[in-house]
Formats: C-alpha cells, structure tokens, sequence
C-alpha cells in the first residue's frame, strides 16, 4: 500500500478513534431510522422480509450522509486542505484513505445495528444469508466512495451540509436499486441476487474509476 | 448574418409548431385508444428532444473540463452549452413526466410503472435536477468545475439504471425496429415526424437563446470582477 495513502488513512482512523464522532452520530441516527420505520409500518412475518431489506440500506443511507458531511470539514479548518493541495502528492490517494476509512465506520455501524434489526423486523431469513456479506460491502463501498467524492465537491459551496444529499442521492439510485433488491432476494429467497450483485460490482468499479480520475480536478477547483 | 439565420429558424419552428398541430388533430383516430393516442405527438418528441438536450449538456461538461486550462474563453463557451442544454432539457423531461402519467391513466389504468423507461427518465430528470441546483448553491469560479464533473457523473448514470431496469414491464416495447408488429402506420407516422421536427426546432430556438443568455452573464460577470479588482 502507498505510504501517502497509509498515513492519510492512519490519520483519520485515529482521528475518528478519539473522538467516535462519526460512528457514535451515525449509529444513533440508523438506530432512529430503524425504529421509526418499525413503528410506521408494523412489520411481521413476510411483510417485513420484503421492506427490511429496502430500510437496512435507506438508514444507512440518511445516517451516513452525517458522516461524510464531516469528512472534510476537518481539513478546512487551519487551512489544512491547502496544505492538502500544496502536498506533491496525488490527490487520488487523499480520496482513497477517506474513502477507506469512511467505508470502515459505515461497515462498524451495520455491524453493530445488525443485530438490534433483526430483532425489531423478526427477521428470519430464507435465501443465502452469507451473500449479505458480499452486497453490504459492496453498496457501502458505492455510497462511501460517491459520498466523499460530491463532500468535497460541494465543500466550496453555501450551505454544503444541505448540498450533499440533494446531489449524492440522485447519482447513488442505481446503486440502491441493486442494493435494494440483492438484499430483498436474499431475505425472501424469491428470486436470484447474483444480477443485482454483478451491477452492484458494476456501479462500484465504474464510479470509483471515474472518482479517482477526476479527484484531482475538484481538489485543485480554484 | 447569425441574427437572420436565427430568426429564419425560430420563423420556422413557429410554423412547423402550427402545422404539426393541425396534423396532430386531423390524423385518424386509432384503432385501439380512439383519440387518446394524440398525446403521443407531444409525449416522444418531447422524450428525444430531452435525452437529446441531456446529452449536449454531457458533452459540454466534457469540453468544458478540457479546455478549462488551455484555453478559457472557449471553456465558457462549453459550459454555457453545458447548462442551457441541462435547463431546456429539464423542462422537456418535465412535459414527458406530466404527458406520460396522463396517458398511463387513461390506456393503463395507472398512472406510474416502475419500469426501464419511466425509471430513467425520473432519475434523469433527478439528476439534472440537482445539476441546476448546484449551479445555484455553488459559487465562484469552482462552480463551472464542480458542475462539469457532476454533469459527467450523471450521464454515466443512465446507461446503468437502463441494465438494470430492463426487466419486460409496462411501458410499451419499441415501436421502430422492434418485432414485426411494430412500426406505424404511414398515416399516423407522417404527422408524428412533422411534430418531432417542429419540438426539435424550437427547442433548438430556445437552447440557442439560452446560451446566447448564458454567454451575456459570464461576460457580465467577467466585467464585475474586473471593476471589482481596478476600484
């Protein structure tokens, strides 16, 4: 691994060690998401298999968007993100350790929270759970990595905590879509989750390509 | 010599707009909907002139980020075909999402199906959507960058939200170059293609008018900044 990369990622992870800002803000808020779907639609028995899989990734959604909102803003402050773009170093790299680091905190979460939603949705699963751990990875990856590429695309903006989601989730779609439905296959065990797994892979190679070929261009935007 | 050439073109698209109006009314009824299908003459024009505006509003994005350092008056130039293309093709997508549910209705039943087409077509309009609104939120000279990267993000989208809707669902399956069923009957095609022709001109008309506006405020805005810096 490049050693930019290891000490860009180093540093947030121990950051984010001492401060459990971003796992601690985003845990609750899923937590919240969580319960208040459970009370709006009374889930049992079948019905919760075909909508859990649906909130499992749309509270992850809403709560990460806390997280990534913060990913940047502590490089504004002291200027850092100035010292980021005088660095002569690739700015791919910057974007590829937040991203890693972002996807490890929203992976933590869903760990946590795993549990606490199969026992509020009575879950019982009847397809091939262990492919969860294929999809979970892979629709995390899709919001993380576009989720820091458009924080820092909107970091120079008014109101950017209110920009992030309005541009984040209209791209992320496809990748919700195929989240969505991989994890509702695997829940009800009524139909095949591989395509939706191969277009969730699909969604994630293409974006984080075309991120880390135009990272450059947004950090050096002046 | 351009301000003739324009107004030949918006003189023509004017007439082509009646004229395919008229057609519209006086085609045949169809065997099976009866009058409710002339809402097809508004509803696929309006559809190609939007993915086509969408996709000059990609390209602009692209030409725009690569001129953007070699040569800036012409990067602007981009961008303003970048977002004139965006807004008239937002409110294109706008006609097709409020004709579509209304012919839905009346020959479906329902007014929404979440199949290949329509799902597209709502994302797209999402996306660019909030394409225009960063334009807004954005400020300063990152703005035009920031748009460009986000105008190429939304275009990569479509293709893949097409895959993966394209499961058969309730929209009609293609009507040129489809099975043998296909196709339309010359009656009814000739009226359809005056009335592609005329939404294609103006909205050629008002895309054009839009980056002629687009050009005046960068210059405008070029002029501010200068006075700001000499005062």
């Amino acid at each position: 691994m490049p050693s930019t990369l290891w000490t860009h990622l180093v540093k947030d992870l121990r950051i984010e060690w001492r401060s459990r800002e971003a796992i601690n803000s985003m845990l609750f808020f899923a937590l919240l998401v969580v319960v208040l779907f459970s009370l709006s639609f009374d889930p049992r028995g079948a019905f919760s298999r075909e909508i859990s899989g649906g909130v499992l990734c749309v509270a992850t959604m809403f709560a990460s968007v806390s997280a990534l909102n913060q990913a940047w803003a502590r490089e504004i402050r002291h200027q850092v993100l100035d010292a980021q773009r005088m660095a002569p170093t690739a700015g791919s790299q910057l974007f590829l350790a937040k991203v890693v680091a972002n996807f490890l905190f929203v992976s933590i979460v869903q760990l946590i929270l795993a549990p606490v939603f199969l026992v509020f949705y009575n879950l019982h699963i009847l397809g091939q759970g262990w492919l969860l751990l294929l999809v979970l990875p892979l629709g995390t990856w899709a919001l993380v990595a576009n989720g820091t590429f458009f924080a820092a695309l909107s970091i120079n903006s008014r109101n950017r905590e209110l920009l992030l989601p309005l541009i984040l989730f209209p791209i992320f779609t496809p990748a919700l879509l195929a989240m969505v439905n991989a994890t509702t296959a695997i829940f009800t065990g009524d139909f095949d989750p591989v395509i939706w797994i191969k277009l969730l892979a699909a969604y994630d190679i293409i974006y984080t390509t075309v991120s880390l070929m135009l990272f450059d261009t947004i950090l050096q935007a002046e | 010599m351009k301000k003739i050439l324009f107004g030949l073109l918006a003189a023509a698209s004017a007439v082509l707009l009646v004229w395919g109006f008229h057609q519209a009314v006086s085609a045949p009824a169809e065997m099976m909907q009866g009058d409710e299908y002339r809402i097809i003459f508004y509803h696929v024009p309006s559809a190609m002139v939007a993915f086509l505006f969408f996709g000059i509003s990609m390209a602009g994005s692209i030409g725009y980020l690569s001129f953007r350092q070699k040569n800036h008056p012409r990067a602007l130039a981009w961008d303003a075909w970048a977002v004139a293309g965006a807004e008239v093709g937002v409110v294109f997508c706008t006609v097709v999402l409020v004709t579509g549910p209304l012919w839905g209705y009346r020959a479906w039943g329902i007014w929404w199906a979440w199949d290949a087409r329509l799902t597209t077509t709502l994302l797209l309009w999402l996306i660019y959507v909030s394409y225009l609104l960063l334009r807004r939120f954005a400020a300063g000279p990152q703005m035009q960058t920031s748009a460009a990267v986000l105008g190429i993000f939304g275009g990569i989208a479509v293709p893949i939200v097409y895959i993966a809707n394209r499961i058969p669902g309730q929209h009609p399956g293609p009507v040129f170059g489809g099975d043998r069923a296909s196709g339309m009957d010359p009656v009814i095609l000739r009226p359809f293609l005056w009335n592609i022709l005329a939404w294609l001109l103006w909205g050629l008309v008002v895309l054009i008018l839009r980056h002629q506006l687009e050009l005046k405020q960068q210059a405008a805005a070029a002029r501010d900044a200068e006075q700001a810096l000499n005062a």
